[in-house]
């Protein structure tokens, strides 16, 4: 197995409602996959239950060849190597964006206070918050609070980050921060997964997507194929409605 | 003898009540330290403990919630003699007041906990926090801020209730004022009134530090909702 992570027939049922039935695919170092579809297909799901934050009923998933899915693996390893952000951010209230950053060095990795923050002080520098270090969340704007839950995951040192929409509860003019953010990191070679509606940077950043829908992946490939000759028609029209919904280049 | 007189002369018997007044200052820490520790433990296990746990917890808190004060109070000092143990009435009291007050904590405890936004939790455990390691360092930090004005309330129920345990025979100031009008039946309202006194600086005092409290740990760009409206 060469591939970083590898999700294998995943299915997940909330009551009567089957929300992911059979999703399978491989990701690979460095790589950055982007999921679109509609809302309601189980991209959420999907992401939750890569690092089992949701319980899949069947499937199953490796990262970098152990398997995550397996009782005997102990699970908080696992997270503590697949960095999550957020749709709503989900920065500890209580700290600044400082501790929230070196929250997860000291009291997870066991790092010394003085090395977690100085990790921490580079990573806020890394999304352009150094000088908001001692704000705390309800200080900062949506993008800075997004931007700081970056740093937060990339902390870390994950081998791979799993993005949740991680603009939609943006205002439009916050947006763009946050995407340059996670552009830089897919060009340093990041390991991602963005779940999102944003089109434009799917097509440029995207080196797969995958479009799902009613819980398979409908069809998958590279961003420029995709987006100019969809092979599947229900991939053609969620094309077409995205792009008169957010504009072109979204 | 007018009242103010009678004011006067309980000026005599001033420095045994204030002194006395600090065994119920010892009782009041003993009984916050007790049900802060305990009611901390039974909210956790009622929001977090499973079945068993939280059905145990639940018990807990409904019978030490619903016996009278003084029951708890005399099942505590009479119960162990029972059983040829003898207790002492300190510790009596520490224990039925102590357990009382921990079931009412648990309920303000609870009610803060369940306030955080779940997501507070997802992202801790996202990051590979146990949940215990979560509870400690995401939100209990939080629960803690928002359950100060409801563990005020408390704090001035549990002082007022150390006199309760003069039933039990402790050498604390109800005890002691009545030893006042047992010997000058006249002071007996001027003797009420100095203990009342205690117990306004007492939740005076300990008002103005839960403040001071909450001030300190307000988190900055947090208001009340509603606050500037």
């Amino acid at each position: 197995m060469n591939a970083l992570l590898v999700v294998e027939d995943l299915h997940k049922r909330y009551g009567r409602e089957e929300v992911l039935k059979g999703v399978s695919f491989e990701l690979e170092r460095g790589e950055t996959k982007v999921i679109i579809g509609p809302s309601g297909t189980g991209k959420s799901t999907l992401l939750r239950c890569i690092n089992r934050l949701t319980e899949p009923d069947r499937g199953r998933v490796w990262l970098d060849g152990v398997e995550v899915t397996s009782p005997k693996t102990n699970i908080n390893r696992i997270r503590a190597q697949i960095g999550f952000v957020f749709q709503d951010f989900n920065l500890f209230t209580h700290l600044t964006a400082l501790e929230n950053v070196r929250l997860g060095p000291m009291r997870v990795l066991g790092m010394k206070k003085a090395e977690a923050t100085r990790l921490a002080m580079e990573e806020l520098a890394r999304v352009g918050l150094a000088d908001k270090a001692e704000a705390y969340p309800a200080q900062l704007s949506g993008g800075q609070q997004q931007r700081v839950s970056i740093a937060r995951a990339l902390a870390m040192n994950p081998k791979l980050i799993l993005f949740d929409e991680p603009t939609s509860a943006l205002d439009p003019e916050l947006i763009g921060e946050v995407l340059t953010v996670m552009t830089k990191l897919a060009q340093e070679g990041m390991t991602m997964i963005v779940v999102t509606h944003e089109m434009g940077f799917a097509r440029s950043v995207a080196d797969e997507i995958i479009f799902m829908e009613k819980g398979v992946i409908v069809e998958q490939g590279p961003p420029a194929q995709l987006f100019s000759s969809p092979k599947h028609p229900r991939t053609a029209e969620f094309l077409r409605k995205i792009t008169e919904l957010y504009g072109g280049e979204g | 003898m007018g009242f103010l007189g009678q004011l006067g002369q309980v000026g005599h018997y001033l420095p045994m009540l204030l002194r006395a007044s600090l065994v119920n200052l010892e009782l009041l820490w003993a009984l916050l330290l007790i049900g802060f520790s305990l009611g901390t433990l039974v909210a956790l296990l009622q929001v977090y403990g499973g079945r068993l746990l939280g059905t145990l917890a639940y018990i807990y808190e409904w019978v030490f919630r619903s016996v009278p004060a003084l029951v708890l109070l005399f099942l505590f000092y009479y119960g162990p003699s029972h059983f040829g143990l003898d207790i002492q009435s300190f510790l009596a009291a520490c224990l039925a007041l102590g357990f009382r007050s921990s079931a009412y904590q648990s309920q303000i405890f609870r009610g803060a906990i369940q306030a955080i936004p779940t997501g507070q939790m997802v992202a801790a455990r996202a990051l590979g926090m146990s949940r215990p390691r979560a509870i400690l360092h995401v939100i209990l930090p939080q629960a803690f801020r928002l359950a100060i004005p409801g563990w005020s309330n408390e704090f001035s129920s549990v002082t007022k209730d150390t006199t309760l345990a003069y039933a039990v025979g402790l050498n604390e100031i109800m005890r002691y004022a009545k030893i006042v009008m047992d010997r000058q039946y006249e002071l007996a309202m001027a003797t009420f009134i100095v203990v009342a006194l205690v117990f306004l600086a007492f939740t005076y005092s300990g008002n103005a530090l839960l403040g001071q409290l909450e001030r300190r740990f307000r988190i900055p760009g947090l208001q009340m909702p509603g606050a500037t409206l």
